[in-house]
């Protein structure tokens, strides 16, 4: 027998699943090339066959901006707490538009898998984990058109620029508890892929996105905070306009990504093994 | 070497099945329709799915298959081998049961899973490979040698979405069969590319088998058991039938088309005709013998049995053939409708060699007694056909269907 053979001298046990299961940590691990294999190939196809290429990356962000800008800013005359409205606007769609696509895209993302989760096994997880990839390269190049349009509109960098690491991974966390639970409610309940963008829709006019804080009166406030994703977007304002944070916010958003995490992963991984019956 | 690679005990799975559809004929049912299916949905979401809506896919199967054997395993479709693999492969879980696998088991339920169209050969070597469980370092040394076997060099920075059918599957089988598993779990994927290809594929399979590993192979190119294998698993209906000697599972095996018993389950026709006109089995005749798959080059005869338990003065009994979700054509047992008795019956369709192209088909079968009086059964049989081209010059036609017709050039 041939060395190799004992080098993989491991014994898989197949049973039936067995009520809440937690997720298997060092499988996924074993698997953890595949991960970035899929996040990358979404990256790749994005623009493939466009005519202007990733430069939708640059043009997409900015062509929003203009418009709540004309929206919002002129015609509603929203006020954005003494900062350009572009500016302001823009520091708030950043973190909002990442979330927005990643919750829709890891929300579909089994089910448009379908023919990879019939076919062959891997963790299930992976599918909505790297289709957030994506959209993280988007917040990336987007990241730096606000750097340099700060420079433009002469809003100074600060050190509470450094901010938006921790910030950006709250963001994720969140966007992937989120996405999570709807792409395995997606697969059981195909109404969920006509709920979502409806869920994305109102959920943006719950959060200051495009309004800000302050508009909110005194009384109901406590709403706001509620919406973990009101901490996330006024984080990041604040790390890109040089405010102060609001702590209570941040704590709230941290606490309900945390528990919204462990609700996802353990939903998933309750439902994973039937996938491939019900998709 | 006696220690098991699989190790099978009692693996059942049951499946929750949807209850036949109604059919709406007014449109008073189908807006009827709209309104009661959504709440018959919430009221089965709460409740529980009944007894009569489930059936198990397998039961109670249990064997052994020890390191470095080579299985055959085969089943008419419905038996019971797709849900096996599945099962096997972790794609699904087992309702009952337990399957013990020693040692890293890949499988290949279809070649080039995952492939993406937009992305090249190249980067599609690397996506699919790490889908089936290789790591990036053993796809890179893997590397030249698949594309060698794939023989698509030239195109290799090519978007896949630009290669030829062939170029496409010889690729994805070129991957997958460089993986390196202990357990070696394959469906029905010798069945692609050209003859050449495909006997590639088939030595190297032997030589995986020859290498000590693991082999489960489901398959309905019997040639390819025959030679590959070294033991048989036969499936009926969801449990298994015989394991053991391979000639002498091939010939259970051929032995169940020709016995009625082991015919159509009931449940895959419906219509208010279902419990009246009922088909039992169909079989393929080439030179007289019953044939499992179709060869091209031969006519061949379809014969589908049944009964009716009353007369009726006038039915249309048709066969639909499907080929990739389309339907080719519906083929009539009579010129017009017509008389049927009360009792057996068996209806025969007789083709020209060269009708069927290469690969697979699905045939739906049914029967109208008057107007909104019907049975229809879908995808009740699936037969392929075989790439054999006997020696002849290559064949250029392409399509569904090879049609009867005359040419000539005139110059």
């Amino acid at each position: 027998m041939p060395a190799e053979t004992s080098a993989h001298e491991r014994v898989t046990v197949i049973e039936p699943p067995a009520g809440w299961r937690l997720l298997n940590w060092r499988e996924m691990w074993g698997y953890r090339e595949l991960l970035w294999v899929l996040a990358t190939r979404d990256v790749k196809v994005r623009y493939k066959q466009t005519v202007l290429g990733a430069a939708w990356a640059i043009l997409r962000p900015l062509l929003t901006m203009a418009i709540f800008t004309v929206i919002f800013g002129r015609l509603a005359k929203v006020p954005s707490d003494g900062y350009p409205y572009s500016i302001f606007v823009y520091a708030g769609l950043l973190p909002w538009t990442f979330f927005a696509s990643a919750v829709s895209a890891s929300g579909q993302s089994l089910v448009g898998s379908a023919p990879l989760v019939s076919k062959v096994y891997f963790p299930r997880l992976f599918i909505p984990l790297s289709s957030i990839g994506s959209g993280l390269a988007d917040l990336l190049v987007s990241t730096v058109i606000l750097l340099l349009m700060m420079v433009w509109y002469r809003v100074g960098w600060t050190p509470r620029l450094a901010a938006t690491i921790p910030l950006l991974a709250l963001l994720i966390v969140l966007s992937l508890a989120v996405g999570t639970i709807l792409s395995a409610a997606t697969v059981a309940y195909r109404d969920f892929t006509h709920i979502t963008p409806f869920i994305v829709q109102i959920w943006m006019y719950a959060t200051p996105v495009v309004f800000p804080l302050s508009l909110v009166p005194q009384r109901w406030r406590w709403v706001m905070y509620v919406n973990p994703m009101t901490g996330v977007i006024e984080g990041f304002r604040s790390a890109f306009l040089g405010r102060p944070f609001d702590w209570v916010a941040l704590g709230s958003s941290t606490s309900a990504a945390l528990v919204l995490m462990a609700a996802g992963a353990s939903y998933f991984g309750r439902v994973e093994r039937r996938f491939a019956d019900i998709i | 070497m006696t220690t098991s690679a699989i190790v099978v005990e009692s693996l059942g799975k049951e499946y929750a099945v949807g209850v036949a559809e109604r059919q709406n004929t007014t449109f008073y049912d189908v807006v009827s329709d709209w309104v009661r299916a959504p709440l018959e949905r919430i009221r089965k979401f709460a409740g529980r799915v009944e007894e009569a809506d489930r059936f198990w896919a397998l039961r109670d199967v249990s064997f052994d298959v020890a390191e470095g054997e080579a299985i055959g395993v085969i089943g008419r479709n419905g038996a019971g081998k797709s849900t096996l693999l599945k099962i096997l492969s972790r794609i699904t879980a087992p309702t009952v049961g337990r399957a013990t696998i020693r040692g890293r088991l890949a499988s290949l339920l279809e070649v080039g899973t995952g492939f993406h169209p937009e992305l090249t050969g190249r980067e599609n070597i690397y996506l699919n490979g790490a889908i089936m469980g290789m790591t990036r370092r053993e796809v890179i040394e893997k590397f030249d040698e698949i594309v060698a076997f794939a023989g698509v060099e030239q195109f290799i920075d090519t978007p896949v979405k630009r290669y030829s059918s062939g170029m496409y599957v010889r690729l994805a089988f070129a991957v997958a069969a460089h993986l390196e598993a202990d357990v070696l779990v394959v469906d029905e994927v010798l069945a692609v590319g050209d003859a050449a290809f495909q006997r590639k594929s088939l030595s190297k399979m032997s030589d995986v088998a020859k290498r000590g590993r693991t082999v489960l192979l489901v398959s309905h190119n019997l040639g390819a058991i025959r030679n590959l294998c070294t033991r048989t698993l036969v499936f009926e209906s969801g449990t298994l039938r015989f394991a053991g000697d391979v000639t002498e599972g091939l010939a259970l095996y051929e032995r169940s088309f020709a016995s009625a018993g082991a015919g159509f389950e009931h449940t895959q026709f419906r219509g208010p005709l279902a419990e009246h006109v009922r088909f039992d089995s169909l079989v393929f005749r080439q030179a007289d013998k019953i044939v499992d798959i179709v060869d091209p080059l031969l006519p061949a005869t379809i014969e589908l049995r049944g009964h009716a338990t009353q007369t009726f003065p006038t039915v249309d009994l048709k066969i639909g053939l499907f080929r990739d979700g389309v339907f080719v054509a519906s083929c009539h047992d009579t010129p017009a409708e017509a008389r049927m008795s009360e009792g057996e019956f068996t209806s025969r369709f007789e083709f020209a060699a060269d009708v069927f192209r290469p690969g697979r088909y699905m045939i739906g079968m049914g029967a109208v007694a008057a107007v909104g009086t019907w049975v229809w059964g879908q995808d009740v049989v699936a037969f392929d056909v075989s790439e054999n081209r006997g020696g002849r010059s290559a064949d250029r036609s392409e399509g569904l269907i090879g049609l009867p017709y005359r040419s000539e050039r005139v110059q």
